[in-house]
């Protein structure tokens, strides 16, 4: 046991929770001094420590964030989305964030799914498109229910290739589209023939060329390897992939050479993903979403496992309470703009990218990509404290994805609910920003905090739990 | 007269910070007066009566930021108002580019494992919440904040004490651990002296008298002033005690408090018992004849005996003091007889105005063996008389400013002297009054420069009161301390004042003057 006379003639170290004053006066005789931003806790939010079925929310979470460490993702081959997503069929469209019908889509999501049924052959033009969606012929669905993800709108269509990413440690999958690039796509609700001949494409060439290769490799790619390399190497991997993407490239670069005879296409193929540096945000959020599926239903958990906006709506649930969705409505991002669009064309936040935060990366590791700080509007000293201060809301820290500026501290790993309502500390979320209308495409890109609404409702029914 | 606020909902600064702002904004040209305060119901009523409060204070709830000014014109008052949010949100951007600032201990501990003691000066009503989270995660805790229930002392208390670790608080204003002054404390040399106190100010009194007759400290360790009461039972002191008895640079030790219950006293003599080395113990004012002999015992009541006696110790001396206090009590006596011709037969009391409630009550622990009068104070002895009201002086009367009811909502005496100011000019009013006392303690968390502001208060309140208002002071600190004591005492003696060696010795002359009547 420590004793009183153990600090003895040791050097301080001081913790200060109060008065600037009494920090100024400790630091001055040269002892370190660690002066907290203070803040006092919110009215009415009490200590949560068990359920009242009297499960202990710490063991709860540690088991959380003990799953999510320990599980592995590996891109083990593709397929067509009506194959292989479970749940899929002809008539159902998939779509990022909680669930939502036609009648409260915001723009990009109605101009994907628009887009999608041109892209499927089911209507010829958006007018034929906008009344079969709105017919009720069309089940929509979010990707979240059906073990996937999907960026900005996240429209899965049933032809849609997929990648299939699997948890090795604890057997379950998780599907993604391949990525289109940014600019006009339909992700972000870009319509029109460049769009509909890019996805084309995407099925015809990229896609078959990609599933050979991998088909080549047994042991498939690990993913959750190149997350953590890419994070070495000034990625966040969810709005900087650069990194990761050219990660990818030498990963399955030998495989796509010896499984591809056609040297154009080949050729082709690598200039596409070498040309989008978004293109592993299609294989970084499967990969988170295969790790936190395999925490869900851990009884008594605080940790959330999803957070998720379809442009309208914000929406999380918890590894508790995996079924259901506490949401509110979707914030507006800061950001910056390409030329001639300004704030007042801005969709509100959208997509399921931010399954990069939830499992412990993306924004989470701001302080890994100072270079993103320009792209999202900040500096590289705000991208460090913006890390520092989410390790004050999460519950843990991962063992492999690590942070070189941080001393290679892993990074904050686990959202706690109760951390977020004491502390009012926000998950920090980047993000790119879609044209309010459907048919523009990508607008600029930014930062925003969660919406607190969310938190809170899901902090009322752990009470309840 | 023109009075505008703002509020600024759910915005939280500490009451020092928010105590600068104000101070800025009152240097305005055109601004009669100036609060920025947290919107809790005490700092509401201040700023009722100071005139302040408007119609934006009604929907307030303490975790809300209320700044109001009052001017001769509108545009003065806005102007006033643009300018606390200028400064405050200076005080925001200095934060955001420097150094990441955690927001909970649990954040801090994070980044800096090496964190090993945590202080705490937030309000009391989350004061306890923060030392739990402290402890828990193996911090020491010097816990500043009062409003602490009883309760939560001891639960905390015995946590640490089952912990190996210190429960210093509530209301421990001073420790020094390591030599490193912790809340307000003075610089002193390392020594053999290890003191335990449940008197903040007697902790900076003693230890600065040792330090001025070359004696330095091993720890000066805080308990807070409830803790020999019959409920705590001592648990602080006693682990101390402990602590400092097996540690082996302490060779002298120190116990210092207000007489504590019997039963604890018995236990805090068991335990001085156990241990060879020579204790001196002042307990303030009681009874120390009473008290059991031991060997390594010797007992006082005064802070200023017990540091002589310390001293003595350490020095190799005799345990007796009192020739040297004849001595000098008898050069009071003549210094007295002087000054006491200066008096007008209507000047008949004495006014204390303390920033240290220990020096407060030293000071009445002298009087009452010297006056046949009562002292009043808002902080009395036991049995002694209390003030009606805390704000208006009553024949003799003593207040200590740094107590609850003039602490609410906005900072130490030692820090803001504002109100001592107020009180001393108003004093200064009454021609019934002889003499002042004051005290002025320095060293780090006080004052950067408190004869700045106290020296011109005391020469304009010596203009106005038409008749020889005398002023009497000690200084509590060292040549080191940033405030250096000769500094402060050359600035006293500018003003006019009569600066003695101690506080004791302040309240000797003090009595002396208004005792056996005017001359």
């Amino acid at each position: 046991m420590t004793k009183i006379n153990d600090i003895f003639g040791k050097d301080l170290t001081v913790v200060n929770v109060g008065l600037a004053s009494m920090a100024q006066s400790v630091s001055a005789q040269g002892v370190k001094v660690v002066d907290l931003d203070w803040q006092p806790p919110k009215d009415g939010i009490p200590h949560l420590r068990v359920t009242q079925s009297g499960v202990s929310m710490e063991d709860a979470n540690q088991e959380v964030v003990s799953r999510i460490r320990r599980g592995g993702a590996f891109l083990v081959g593709m397929g067509i989305a009506r194959d292989v997503i479970p749940g899929m069929h002809d008539h159902m469209i998939l779509h990022a964030g909680p669930p939502i019908e036609w009648d409260r889509m915001c723009g990009p999501t109605r101009g994907a799914v628009m887009g999608a049924l041109i892209y499927e052959g089911l209507a010829k033009d958006e007018e034929e498109a906008a009344k079969l969606a709105a017919s009720g012929a069309i089940e929509f669905s979010p990707c979240h229910h059906h073990q996937s993800v999907g960026p900005m709108a996240g429209v899965v269509s049933p032809n849609m290739p997929v990648f299939i990413l699997e948890n090795k440690t604890f057997g379950n999958r998780a599907y993604c589209t391949q990525n289109e690039g940014l600019g006009k796509v339909l992700r972000y609700g870009g319509m029109g023939p460049e769009v509909y001949a890019r996805l084309k494409w995407m099925e015809t060439d990229l896609y078959p060329a990609l599933d050979r290769a991998l088909q080549s490799l047994p042991n498939g790619i690990d993913i959750k390897s190149l997350i953590a390399q890419a994070l070495h190497m000034g990625d966040e991997c969810h709005n900087r992939n650069r990194a990761a993407t050219s990660l990818f490239l030498r990963a399955i670069g030998p495989a796509l050479a010896r499984t591809n005879q056609d040297n154009e296409t080949l050729a082709k193929v690598i200039e596409f993903i070498d040309r989008n540096d978004h293109f592993f945000l299609n294989l970084s959020m499967p990969a988170g979403k295969a790790m936190l599926e395999a925490a869900e239903g851990v009884e008594g958990s605080t940790i959330i496992t999803v957070m998720a906006r379809n442009g309208t709506d914000f929406g999380i649930r918890l590894a508790s309470m995996p079924e259901r969705w506490f949401t509110a409505p979707a914030g507006k991002v800061q950001g910056l703009y390409f030329p001639q669009y300004t704030d007042a064309d801005a969709n509100p936040d959208i997509g399921d990218s931010t399954i990069t935060e939830t499992a412990g990366y993306g924004g989470m590791a701001m302080a890994a990509a100072p270079a993103i700080t320009q792209f999202v509007g900040g500096t590289p000293q705000l991208a460090t404290q913006t890390t520092l201060e989410m390790y004050e809301i999460t519950f843990g820290e991962h063992e492999n994805l690590t942070i070189p500026a941080l001393n290679f501290r892993g990074t904050p790993l686990g959202i706690d609910v109760r951390k977020v309502m004491e502390t009012g500390i926000l998950p920090q979320i980047n993000t790119g920003i879609a044209h309010k209308n459907p048919g523009v495409g990508m607008v600029g890109a930014g930062i925003l905090r969660a919406p607190e609404k969310c938190f809170k409702d899901a902090f009322e029914a752990l009470q309840e739990m | 007269m023109i009075t505008k606020a703002l509020l600024k909902p759910s915005e939280y600064h500490d009451s020092v910070s928010l105590m600068l702002v104000a101070r800025e904004l009152s240097k305005l040209e055109g601004i009669r007066d100036a609060a920025v305060m947290m919107a809790t119901e005490a700092n509401k009523s201040i700023m009722a009566e100071a005139g302040l409060l408007t119609a934006e204070a009604d929907s307030a709830t303490p975790n809300d930021l209320l700044i109001a000014v009052s001017a001769e014109e509108a545009s003065v008052a806005e102007a006033a108002l643009q300018k606390a949010e200028v400064l405050l949100k200076k005080k925001a951007a200095a934060s955001e580019t420097g150094e990441f600032k955690p927001k909970t201990i649990r954040g801090a501990l994070a980044s800096n494992q090496a964190a090993n003691v945590a202080v705490i000066s937030v309000a009391g009503r989350y004061a306890t919440d923060e030392a739990w989270e402290a402890l828990t995660r193996g911090l020491h805790v010097l816990l500043f904040s009062d409003n602490v229930s009883l309760e939560d002392e001891i639960a905390l208390k015995k946590y640490a004490r089952d912990h190996g670790l210190l429960l210093m608080g509530p209301g421990a204003g001073t420790t020094i651990l390591n030599n490193v002054a912790l809340g307000f404390a003075n610089v002193l040399p390392r020594g053999p002296v290890g003191i335990v106190s449940a008197a903040g100010t007697g902790l900076q009194e003693v230890s600065t008298l040792l330090a001025r007759r070359g004696v330095g400290i091993t720890q000066g360790i805080g308990t807070g002033g409830r803790d020999l009461k019959k409920e705590v039972g001592g648990i602080m002191m006693l682990e101390a005690l402990k602590a400092l008895q097996q540690d082996d640079a302490t060779q002298v030790l120190v116990l210092v408090s207000k007489p504590p219950a019997a039963e604890v006293v018995k236990t805090i003599l068991d335990q001085v018992a156990a241990s060879v080395k020579p204790t001196v113990i002042c307990f303030l004012g009681g009874d120390v004849s009473a008290l059991p002999k031991l060997p390594n015992l010797i007992a006082t009541g005064t802070l200023y005996e017990c540091a002589l006696l310390a001293a003595n110790v350490v020095q190799g001396q005799s345990g007796n003091v009192k020739e040297l206090l004849e001595v000098e009590n008898a050069k009071l006596a003549e210094q007295a007889k002087a000054l006491k011709a200066k008096l007008n037969p209507n000047q008949r009391y004495l006014r204390g105005l303390f920033s240290g409630g220990t020096l407060c009550y030293e000071a009445q622990v002298i009087w009452k063996e010297m006056l046949d009068v009562p002292v009043y104070s808002n902080a009395p002895l036991p049995g002694g008389p209390s003030l009606q009201d805390s704000t208006r002086s009553y024949q003799h009367t003593t207040v200590d400013l740094g107590e609850e009811e003039f602490t609410v909502g906005r900072p130490h005496p030692m820090i803001d002297n504002d109100l001592r100011i107020r009180r001393l000019l108003q004093e200064a009013r009454d021609p019934e009054v002889a003499v002042l006392l004051l005290d002025v303690v320095i060293g780090y968390g006080a004052h950067p420069d408190p004869l700045s502001e106290l020296g011109p208060a005391i020469r304009q309140a010596k203009a106005l009161a038409e008749r020889e208002l005398l002023v009497v002071a000690s200084v509590t600190g060292t040549e080191e301390d940033p405030q250096k004591l000769s500094t402060q005492i050359a600035a006293l003696q500018a003003a006019g004042v009569i600066v003695c060696e101690s506080n004791a010795a302040a309240a000797r002359l003090t009595g002396l003057l208004v005792s056996g009547g005017a001359q």
